[in-house]
């Protein structure tokens, strides 16, 4: 019985979370809008955690297998990226790594010295070297 | 074989979830990070339906199915987030600008990446989301013009990647603050990353999983902006 509700509330986010998609000019999926609108109501107790969080949990576990048909659709289309394959791969690996090093490294800075402002000046310099420095 | 099931509406549920659950049981015996069940799932359906001469459409057409359920599974993980919210209150500025740092090195890594090998700006937009969870990806992606299939591959390589190495760039780089760890890893590998993040503590893992949410929140309403630069 309280899977039907909550359900209801998860698809009813998701319903106006693709309202918004429509109606908007902005190129947000609707599953964006949906989440952000769940967190609201979450936040301002509109709706209560326990009325979504048997169902939210179930489809964050299962989350994988709603993957299955876009990763399989690759066979569509891999023939005409062949010749772009090894960028695509080099690229993937180099900015991750970039990124965690990035992200890692201004967020450990900031909260060692503990001032915002600081923080933020010294993490743009960080940023602009390692971006620069990798392109 | 493909005239036969092309009517069918069950065969490519079936088929998919079938291979995914012997997927991530070869996942479990491997116990290697690289073994990620999606991807090895990938490999045995595409192989399979290759061999049996069946076409991707009529595959779709049950698989397409639990694909409707993306975007409910994303809303979904506004649960995570409301409930490290105290998390986030308490590191906001580190959490935000440190993630915005991310995505910016990540959009002008890319941008200058794909002029050096001459990629097309097809290709472009399809890698511009790529360190974002799967499903807010995908709705990027298609948003900027990207082509889906090749979002999904590269989400997939930036996870795998990502969680392969995570350890390793901490210890040369001296990131050691836990929550730092947890931003770097669901910033730079979403939900893939997220699991090696679990892996080393309990906060990194927490941290680890809203950074992947609020940067997959950011990266959708960024992006687009550097999707413009080529």
């Amino acid at each position: 019985m309280p899977y039907i509700f909550q359900l209801l509330v998860i698809l009813g986010a998701s319903f106006l979370g693709e309202i918004c998609n429509l109606l908007l000019p902005l190129p947000i999926p609707a599953s964006v809008y949906g989440l952000v609108l769940l967190f609201t109501a979450l936040m301002t107790g509109i709706i209560k955690l326990e009325n979504v969080d048997k169902t939210a949990t179930f489809l964050i576990a299962t989350m994988s297998i709603y993957f299955i048909a876009p990763s399989v659709s690759l066979m569509t289309v891999i023939a005409d990226y062949v010749d772009s394959l090894l960028g695509i791969v080099v690229i993937c690996c180099v900015s991750t790594a970039l990124v965690m090093v990035v992200t890692g490294k201004v967020s450990q800075l900031i909260m060692e010295k503990s001032k915002p402002t600081e923080g933020v000046v010294s993490s743009d310099g960080v940023s602009g070297k390692e971006a620069g420095r990798d392109e | 074989m493909n005239e036969f099931l092309m009517d069918s509406s069950y065969f490519g549920l079936f088929f998919g979830l079938f291979a995914f659950w012997i997927s991530t049981k070869i996942s479990k015996a491997l116990k290697s990070n690289l073994a990620n069940p999606l991807l090895i799932n990938t490999v045995i359906v595409i192989l399979c339906l290759l061999v049996l001469d069946i076409d991707y459409e009529t595959f779709n057409q049950g698989a397409s199915h639990l694909t409707y359920f993306l975007t409910p599974a994303t809303v979904a993980l506004a649960i995570p987030m409301y409930k490290q919210v105290e998390l986030l209150k308490k590191n906001m500025t580190a959490i935000l600008v440190s993630i915005l740092c991310g995505i910016a090195a990540n959009a002008l890594c890319i941008f200058g990446l794909c002029l050096a090998f001459g990629l097309s700006p097809e290709v472009y937009h399809s890698l511009l989301p790529k360190s974002v969870t799967t499903a807010i990806a995908l709705g990027v992606s298609a948003e900027i013009g990207g082509v889906s299939s090749l979002t999904v591959a590269s989400v997939v390589v930036t996870g795998l990647f990502g969680n392969a190495i995570a350890r390793i760039v901490c210890r040369i780089f001296k990131i050691t603050n836990p929550v730092a760890i947890g931003l770097g890893c669901g910033n730079a590998a979403h939900a893939i990353g997220t699991v090696a993040a679990l892996e080393i503590g309990e906060v990194e893992g927490a941290m680890s999983g809203l950074a992947m949410v609020i940067a997959g929140v950011l990266t959708a309403v960024l992006v687009p902006l550097a999707a413009g630069w080529m």
